[in-house]
């Protein structure tokens, strides 16, 4: 469980980035972190493996203080993967890549084999193993960039806006595969712009705006909401778009849809009264 | 005659082993809005790098077949000659934009073609009003957000007066709000001064509206070239893995049912007026 407990922190630069900030995630959540550039995400993450410390205030990861700990230590629990790859990726091969935080980490040879064929096949990396990073297209080195977390086994799982330049396809594949790594009794959480991904694949949508959180809540409550939304300069995702549209011409109909299935049947249960 | 003719084209980068484009056969004509999609790594950049000669005169590799851009040969015609035919905008404006303000930004490629003083003067006020980006005129690129950047980036190929835009991606690494901005421009000098638009984008759903027509990429060949009704009613878009817009989605769905709509919406409007009439 992470506690967040009114934190604030400011930069070298005078920037105050967070401002009271209150947020307890509990073990097996999944929630998309949202808001403008400059709302305080990426920092607000940061402070979630003791990167950053708070100014004021406190972190507790599993009830540790991260004042009192080392992002070394917190490592094994929190993994955290930057928006842009380029940022961690430095061996010569996508193996070596992998190897070198599990080594770090002081696992076992064997198991360090283990770990690296399975986070592999998991993230279908395995026809790269001996290719440099660099050689690979933004969107695989992304995926390098998480299998090099993944394979520790965090149990909690910070991605930093993941799905820039993955297309239709990768996207769905990333989202599922998160969804099944939350269902093994891990947390994933996501820093992201993108609200057709935040609505489709997370439980939970927490909105910041200028350092603080203006909303925490289900998918359905908080992306269909034109306050909310208009504060935090994000559109709702397309399928609310049309139910919002639908509803100015039928009497009645829900406007807190996000997912297209739940839009369609409501549509058919219509058509059969 | 077409503004664009690309004849049995095909290019393979230096050192890679399979063509990144092969066989492609298109024309386009003046003022169409062209989306161009597919999967990564389809060769959707590939394709807009032929179209300003970037391909061949910058990158190395094999090119195969022409590309004729409003009647000159971009095998013979250098990059600078064609840039006033086909301006290209980046999916990050930080790697184009290179001066300390916008002003100077704007003026920068008409400097360069050696224009006549007054000439620059006049192409810069023009471009900084139809972006409506005046009150940026000294500000340093850095000082802007995104969507403003790419804006300037816009309005800095415009300065050219070019006939064709391609832009690929230009609103991937923006928020919703900059996206939205930079969209409505394109679509503005589509319609209002007639420019002929090639969009590069994997967000389908606020564009299809302004498109005249969809071309669907996958694996270097063009798959698909049709109006954006037919294309998103075929089954190519899913078997390549290219979203479907909701809106079109929503009308194949209900086509599964025995619902038909007289017509393919292409737009959240569309569709819920649609979908009253079928539901009174």
């Amino acid at each position: 469980m992470i506690e967040v407990i009114n934190v604030w922190f400011t930069y070298p630069n005078g920037t105050i980035a967070l401002r009271g900030i209150s947020l307890r995630i509990r073990d097996g959540e999944s929630i998309a972190i949202m808001g403008e550039n400059g709302a305080g995400k990426t920092t607000l993450v940061k402070h979630f493996n003791g990167l950053l410390k708070p100014e004021k205030g406190l972190v507790l990861v599993d009830g540790i203080n991260t004042k009192e700990t080392s992002v070394a230590k917190l490592a094994r629990k929190v993994g955290l993967v930057f928006q842009n790859p380029d940022h961690q990726l430095f061996s010569t091969t996508v193996e070596d890549e992998i190897k070198f935080a599990l080594k770090n980490l002081g696992f076992p040879s064997e198991e360090i084999k283990e770990r690296v064929d399975w986070v592999l096949k998991f993230l279908d990396l395995e026809r790269y193993r001996e290719r440099s990073p660099l050689s690979l297209s933004g969107g695989e080195r992304k995926r390098v960039a998480l299998a090099s977390v993944l394979c520790v086994k965090p149990k909690i799982l910070i991605l930093d806006e993941p799905t820039i330049g993955q297309d239709a396809k990768q996207k769905r594949k990333l989202g599922e595969l998160l969804k099944k790594y939350q269902e093994e009794k891990n947390t994933v959480i996501v820093v992201t712009h993108d609200v057709e991904f935040a609505s489709k694949y997370f439980n939970r949508i927490v909105v910041m705006a200028r350092g603080k959180i203006i909303a925490d809540g289900p998918p359905n409550k908080v992306l269909t909401n034109p306050t909310i939304l208009e504060e935090s300069s994000l559109s709702p995702p397309q399928v609310t778009v049309l139910s919002h549209e639908i509803a100015k011409k039928i009497n009645n109909f829900p406007k807190d849809i996000v997912l297209f299935d739940e839009l369609l049947n409501e549509i058919i249960a219509r058509l059969r009264r | 005659m077409s503004l664009i003719k690309i004849k049995n084209l095909s290019f393979t980068y230096a050192n890679a082993e399979e063509p990144a484009i092969k066989n492609i056969n298109l024309t386009i004509d003046e003022g169409e809005f062209v989306l161009l999609t597919g999967p990564s790594g389809c060769g959707k950049t590939t394709l807009c790098r032929c179209l300003n000669g970037l391909i061949p005169h910058f990158y190395t590799g094999e090119m195969q077949g022409d590309v004729i851009i409003d009647g000159l040969n971009t095998r013979e015609h250098p990059v600078y000659e064609l840039a006033q035919k086909v301006g290209l905008v980046f999916q990050d404006p930080e790697n184009q934009l290179v001066s300390l303000n916008v002003e100077k930004e704007l003026a920068f490629a008409p400097e360069n073609l050696g224009l006549p003083r007054e000439e620059i003067r006049k192409r810069v006020e023009e471009a900084l009003q139809l972006l409506k980006i005046e009150h940026l005129r000294y500000k340093a690129p850095y000082e802007l957000s995104g969507g403003e950047q790419q804006r300037v980036a816009i309005a800095s190929v415009l300065t050219l007066k070019p006939k064709i835009l391609v832009l690929d991606e230009p609103t991937s690494n923006l928020d919703p709000k900059g996206a939205e901005q930079v969209l409505k421009t394109i679509k503005d000098l589509n319609e209002k001064l007639n420019v002929t638009i090639i969009l590069i984008e994997h967000r389908l759903d606020p564009i299809l509206p302004y498109t005249t027509r969809v071309i669907l990429m996958n694996r270097g060949e063009i798959v698909l070239d049709s109006s954006p009704e037919k294309a998103f009613c075929s089954n190519i878009p899913e078997k390549i893995g290219v979203d479907i817009p909701v809106s079109i989605k929503l009308y194949n769905e209900l086509s599964k049912t025995g619902v038909k709509f007289n017509k393919v919406p292409l737009c959240a409007k569309d569709a819920a007026k649609l979908l009253a009439e079928v539901l009174k």
